[in-house]
């Protein structure tokens, strides 16, 4: 290597920023020529004084404080956002208003679909507490025991009353999934045949029992005292009549 | 990209270089309060333009920043910076270092020598015109490499290497004088 781009090279031997063979090249030429050393030594010596001696100037404290302050804030800075999820808010209201305008005029028209979809899960219901033993989640002839035993499970208290005497024993109670709720399930027995009574808040006006049938199965409904009724069974239609009737003037 | 998310990426990735702005802007001023101001200002740019910023290095990427702040600030301070505020400003360096080196050793002549050459070695540094400085802070003090120092300043790397090696010349050519006068 020439002396020329030796010594011009010799900073960034000195930072290390040469390639292995351009510094090999300065390092050849570095041991034979004293003009370069004298310049590497005195480049090597100001260097060193400055990471070992130059002051360095923190920031003071309060600097990143003015920063901090002076940026565009949080508030000034996405209050055009903000303006922007109130319309989306608006706009979402809007759309919430009409789907329920446009709903309820579909419940209107179709409310007897609704009563059907009720009817399946009903129905869904109590084929499914007929197997596996999942009939009663407590098991008890004692209303005493079924009643608290809702307790904490619901925001309402069921009516519980035992039927035993006219022949409606009750036998537990559980809790089913229905209709976007949890509904307490009271189950009587009338000669092995299960009862399922269904109770709901509800604030429909007092209505007489309905009966009305499905795969085999008789349902009937009522409402009273801000409460939805449906009794489910395979028993016989003149039979959860009277067990409905008998319901109803213990109520 | 929302308010929220950038003020927060800024946060993570520029506020942390503070020093490093502060440091370099003290360097280029030679003045402290000149250099809070432009690191103030260096910062509104940076976060004006951040979504520019693009996940390389931010302290390399807000350097170029507060460089460019200052030479803005230099050129409409030209005059009256070069003729009034440097002698000034030399008086309080002392008093800075003496701040600076409270970690040295009790020794009190190898403070005082301590306490001499860096004295000597700032005024020197600041004596150095600024193109030398600039290059010279960056890669001494803040140990940037010749390519990094290059995408900041805006020259070609080979420049980056011969301003250096005339810097810490120019160095030790003040350095020598000064001492033969003491």
């Amino acid at each position: 290597m020439e002396h020329k781009e030796a010594i011009e090279l010799l900073p960034a031997y000195l930072d290390k920023e040469l390639g292995i063979s351009d510094a090999m090249a300065v390092e050849r030429h570095l041991s034979s020529c004293s003009e370069c050393q004298r310049e590497f030594a005195e480049q090597s010596s100001v260097s060193a004084q400055l990471k070992k001696n130059a002051a360095y100037f923190e920031a003071p404290p309060h600097l990143a404080q003015r920063i901090k302050m002076s940026l565009p804030s949080d508030r000034s800075y996405s209050s055009p956002f903000k303006g922007w999820h109130f319309n989306w808010l608006n706009a979402g209201a809007v759309m919430v208003t009409l789907l329920a305008i446009v709903w309820s005029g579909g419940l209107y028209l179709t409310l007897p679909s609704a009563q059907d979809r009720l009817m399946e899960e009903l129905i869904s219901s109590h084929v499914r507490s007929l197997q596996v033993n999942h009939l009663s989640d407590v098991i008890s002839s004692d209303r005493h025991t079924v009643k608290p035993w809702f307790n904490g499970k619901l925001n309402f208290s069921p009516p519980v009353i035992d039927l035993a005497t006219q022949g409606f024993p009750l036998v537990g109670g559980r809790l089913d999934y229905l209709d976007g709720r949890t509904v307490p399930v009271l189950i009587y027995r009338h000669n092995q045949h299960p009862i399922n009574l269904y109770v709901w808040p509800s604030t429909d006006k007092d209505t007489a029992p309905q009966v009305l049938g499905r795969q085999g199965y008789h349902l009937i409904r009522w409402a009273m005292s801000g409460m939805d009724y449906w009794a489910v069974s395979d028993l016989a239609t003149n039979e959860l009549d009277f067990f409905v009737g008998t319901l109803r003037s213990q109520l | 990209m929302t308010a929220s998310t950038k003020e927060k990426r800024f946060q993570a990735l520029v506020l942390p270089h503070l020093d490093s702005a502060f440091n370099l802007a003290r360097w280029l001023t030679r003045s402290p309060q000149e250099a809070e101001d432009i690191v103030q200002e260096a910062y509104l740019r940076a976060f004006k333009f951040f979504d520019s910023f693009h996940g390389e290095d931010g302290r390399v990427w807000l350097l170029g920043i507060v460089r460019n702040t200052f030479y803005s600030w230099y050129q409409r301070n030209k005059t009256q910076a070069q003729s009034t505020v440097f002698d000034e400003e030399l008086h309080s360096i002392a008093a800075e270092i003496s701040a600076a080196t409270q970690y040295a050793d009790n020794n009190p002549e190898a403070l005082l020598i301590q306490k001499n050459s860096q004295r000597q070695l700032h005024r020197a540094l600041e004596a150095l015109s600024v193109e030398f400085r600039e290059v010279i802070v960056m890669r001494e003090l803040e140990d940037l490499s010749y390519k990094q120092i290059a995408g900041i300043v805006g020259i070609p790397i080979g420049t980056v290497m011969s301003r250096l090696g005339r810097g810490r010349k120019q160095l030790a050519e003040i350095l020598a004088s000064t001492n033969r006068d003491a």
